[in-house]
């Protein structure tokens, strides 16, 4: 059977609903009161775009949400986005004092929206392009979060930018490829349009190297920032693999945003092949669209799941299912092409090693399959684009992590394509990172970025803060994988 | 089950939390209520004889964080019954709660007045009289309430007005608008009075409403002065009834207002010196209920330090109040930190740094043991024990409990105070002790 969209428009709306309303003035409020106000903050600390959190925080309580959004915004043009879509819980609500204090922290995440919403909703016009401008042009490729970080930095820095989008719109996978309950596509076009509202040019529908040459970017710019994100989704080269029930995990999310969601095709019974935070959006949404089983099927084990402690527990409360060390070897499909199920076999990972045990091949049923197993590098088209670029044996563009530099001198990159695939607040702080080594190249300056006025007077503190030298809170996440045990 | 009765100068209760003069004790409802909630006492809202005519919005608070009404404050005047109707409840509710103290207070002019209206308290049933010489706003505009009590003179005249008819004890209610509140208590003391009562309410204005200018509460477009009361009032209360009950001159016995929201409060009042404690803005928040846990909590409490009554802990606390002159300045204590329990938050250090004595660095953790969730590599606050004075605030500010301690250090040094080291000095015996750098 093929599959079809299960739900009407009110249940399948009912269903994606923000898992995490906005606040109330009122919440916000109380929420806001149990900040500390610490000095050097650790959510400071742990945020990679080094949000000052407990000023824009205090700025709530003291009916200052104006300042309170540019507070945020001037250091994250995706504060919307990020508020909703960061792990918080391994970044500033994990590093917050009150966690640590009653295990309970402040929820920075939920403040930040209602601050961003608030601006948006009240059309506040709260960042500024100089008048001046340097008369320098920067062309972004890939309109994605750290293109936009880059380019509202630059513009905001008095340069000309022009954006280079393939896909419709910009904002990319912010717009084409969040969970629908944790963001919906219109909160990411509407940061498209803050950064417009800074003077950057879009030109949306563009493929660069197909639509417009590399040469005749070199020609009409100053510098280039590359943020061209990951390719394709992988493949897992199985027998039956290219039927139309055999989706990608990022296109069946595109299709959620992009279809009306009681439009959205989906099976009765889905397999989610992989173990990451993507898997989790696609199995989740499966469910959520009215499969009445999705299961999620990894090769590892639990522990080794690299989706987040959090995203597991999510699914799991939503009911779905886990299928640990098992890898699929064949798709099976009926005499019309559908897929009828998944031939899958046990694993051993000891050692990190998966290895298939002999003998231990069965049949599950499914009629939906959604692959979910990370994104392809882009090398080939690094080289198509730029021959001489030096690329990472991982398959990444190399630059240098303060300034994005790469080794051609007026190209710089950041974001997946660079880093390999992080969270979407990485990408806008190497976006915003480059902007500034952008800015540093073009203009013979250095790179530096502001102290925020909660740091100041622990400069040269032995270790740095945010936006200027992000950290992971490493005792956190190990912290996290032993409750797990 | 220590004994929590009380007898402040003849007015007896079988505990010391009384309703104070005013919205909650306007009414035999209110009354009822209150004593079946298990109120000792109530001192009825203010009965004068001018015809009372309050204004529409009346109240406003100091907000903080999300605790409402830590300060409160009022431009409502005396009761907006008429003495009749007052007069009459008083006696309903005195025949139907006899153990429970029943004081009328009462705010009137002449001398002839005072004479009929304390009569008529008499004859109601009341077991004592507070003459309200304290009220700060409105009636003190036409020559009553603090207008009285802010002149000494005028407090003891009318007092000995009133002891002339008085046949039952006589509170005097104190202002604390006034430079020195022992001298308005002598005065009271001169008149002949039993005992005081304070504090009245503080002048104030609680907040200005930003969007039209128009400070809170706003009568139609315009405010008044009120009299301020609530959580935040404590602290001045504490030290005014201490002021009282040290002062040999004064010598009567208090009942004990201002910010009384518990019986840690209470507690706090009778070691002080204070006999009863009469609440008012804590039942405007909370209702009569309060005083279940605030005669279960002082019970328990002299129970666990081993007081068989309110006589053993009143006045405990007095003399240890004493004039700056009389403190050790070789006494020494110094802040410790407990890192088991610090979280990293910092406050100590930018208190310190910013706001009092720079005795407080950021250091490298060098394996220092810290609770989860601390940012690696993150500097703690480490105490320069050396530097540090002993001034409390990174105690104050710390979130945590027992985390930030203060700790007496010996010094080894004999008791040395400010007066003795000047006369030392004058003598050549000891050298200046060396300015702080």
């Amino acid at each position: 059977m093929p599959i079809s969209p299960k739900l009407g428009p009110e249940a399948a709306a009912a269903n994606m609903a923000d898992i995490a309303p906005r606040y109330t003035p009122q919440e916000a409020i109380i929420e806001a009161n149990r900040c500390l106000f610490c000095f050097d903050a650790p959510c400071i600390q742990a945020c990679p775009m080094g949000i000052d959190i407990p000023s824009f925080i205090k700025k709530i309580l003291t009916g200052n949400l104006t300042g309170s959004a540019r507070t945020i915004l001037t250091a994250n043009i995706l504060g919307g986005s990020c508020a909703r879509v960061c792990p918080t819980e391994v970044l500033c609500e994990g590093a917050c004092v009150v966690l640590d204090r009653e295990k309970d922290p402040v929820k920075i995440g939920r403040l930040q929206r209602y601050v961003v919403d608030y601006a948006q909703e009240n059309r506040l016009q709260v960042l500024k392009a100089p008048s001046g401008k340097s008369g320098k042009r920067i062309a972004v490729i890939g309109g994605g979060p750290s293109g936009l970080g880059c380019a509202a930095e630059l513009a905001q820095l008095g340069h000309q930018v022009v954006v280079f989008e393939k896909k419709p719109n910009a904002g990319g996978l912010n717009t084409y490829g969040i969970a629908y309950y944790k963001m919906k596509p219109e909160v990411s076009l509407a940061e498209v349009e803050l950064v417009k509202s800074l003077g950057v040019e879009f030109r949306c529908g563009v493929e660069v190297g197909k639509d417009v040459s590399i040469k005749q970017i070199e020609k009409d710019f100053d510098a280039i920032f590359l943020g061209l994100g990951l390719g394709k989704g992988g493949r897992l080269n199985l027998p039956g693999e290219d039927v139309p029930e055999v989706v990608e995990a990022l296109d069946f999310i595109e299709q959620i945003h992009t279809h009306p969601l009681h439009d959205v095709a989906v099976g009765d019974r889905v397999a989610v092949i992989g173990g990451g935070n993507t898997a989790i959006d696609a199995v989740t949404q499966a469910l959520r669209l009215g499969a009445h089983e999705a299961v999620i099927v990894y090769r590892r084990t639990r522990e080794e799941m690299p989706a987040y402690e959090f995203e597991q527990q999510l699914a799991r409360t939503y009911g779905v299912k886990f299928l640990f060390n098992v890898v699929p070897t064949e798709i099976l499909s009926n005499s019309k092409g559908h897929v009828t199920g998944l031939k899958l076999a046990r694993t051993s990972s000891a050692n990190g090693k998966v290895q298939i045990l002999p003998g231990t091949e069965f049949i599950e049923p499914f009629d939906m399959v959604i692959k979910a197993i990370g994104e392809q590098k882009q090398v080939e088209l690094f080289k198509k684009l730029f021959p001489a670029l030096e690329i990472h044996p991982r398959g990444v563009v190399r630059r240098n992590p303060d300034t994005g530099q790469t080794n051609l001198p007026n190209v710089f990159s950041g974001g997946d394509c660079a880093n390999g695939g992080r969270e979407v607040v990485n990408a806008v702080a190497e976006g915003k990172k480059a902007a500034r080594g952008i800015h540093a190249f073009l203009s013979g300056g250095k790179t530096s970025g502001p102290v925020q006025p909660s740091r100041y007077g622990v400069q040269g503190a032995p270790v740095g803060s945010g936006f200027d030298k992000p950290i992971r809170v490493l005792e956190l996440e190990k912290e996290y994988a032993r409750q797990r045990k | 089950m220590a004994d929590l009765s009380v007898n402040l100068a003849g007015i007896k209760s079988p505990n010391p939390f009384w309703l104070a003069s005013g919205p909650p004790s306007n009414s035999a409802r209110q009354a009822n209520r209150a004593f079946e909630a298990g109120w000792g006492g109530i001192v009825w809202k203010t009965i004068s004889n001018d015809a009372i005519v309050n204004t529409s919005s009346r109240y406003a608070s100091l907000n903080l964080g999300t605790l409402r009404m830590a300060g409160l404050n009022n431009i409502e005047l005396t009761t907006d019954r008429s003495p009749e109707t007052n007069f009459r409840e008083i006696a309903e509710i005195k025949r139907r709660w006899p153990d429970r103290a029943m004081v009328v207070s009462l705010m009137v002019d002449t001398r002839e007045c005072w004479h009929e209206f304390v009569k008529r308290a008499i004859d109601a049933g009341a077991d004592g009289i507070e003459c309200n010489f304290g009220c700060p706003h409105g009636m003190c505009e036409r020559g009553m309430g603090a207008a009285v009590g802010q002149q000494p003179a005028v407090t003891e005249k009318i007092v000995t007005w009133v002891m002339e008819v008085a046949t039952i004890p006589v509170i005097v209610k104190l202002t604390p608008n006034i430079t020195d509140i022992t001298y308005a208590a002598r005065a009271a003391r001169q008149g002949g009075a039993n005992a005081i009562s304070l504090i009245n309410t503080i002048k104030s204005i609680t907040q200005v409403n930003l969007d039209c200018l128009v400070p809170e509460p706003n009568v139609g477009g315009l405010s008044t002065h009120g009299g301020y009361c609530g959580p935040a009032v404590k602290p001045i209360a504490l030290h005014m009834v201490q002021c009282c009950a040290a002062d040999p001159e004064v010598g009567l016995p208090i009942s004990g207002i201002g910010g009384i929201a518990n019986w840690r409060d209470a507690a706090e009042f009778i070691a002080l010196g204070a006999t009863s404690v009469q609440v008012c803005t804590a039942i405007m928040h909370y209702g009569f209920r309060i005083v279940e846990d605030m005669i279960d909590g002082l019970s328990g409490y002299l129970d666990a330090k081993g007081f068989k009554n309110l006589a053993g802990l009143r006045g405990k606390a007095v003399p240890m109040v004493q004039k700056w002159e009389s403190l050790d300045l070789n006494y020494k204590r110094i802040a410790r930190i407990n890192y088991d329990k610090c979280i990293g938050c910092n406050l100590c250090y930018i208190a310190c740094e910013d706001g009092a004595h720079q005795s407080i660095d950021l250091v490298p953790p060098n394996g220092q043991g810290l609770g989860p969730g601390r940012v690696p590599g993150k500097p703690i606050p480490k105490i320069r024990e050396e530097d540090c004075v002993g001034c409390n605030l990174c105690a104050i500010v710390c979130p945590v409990e027992s985390c930030v301690t203060m700790v007496s250090i010996p010094t080894g040094k004999p008791k040395l105070t400010w007066k003795e080291y000047q006369e030392k000095l004058a003598r050549g015996e000891i050298k200046p002790i060396p300015a702080h750098p």
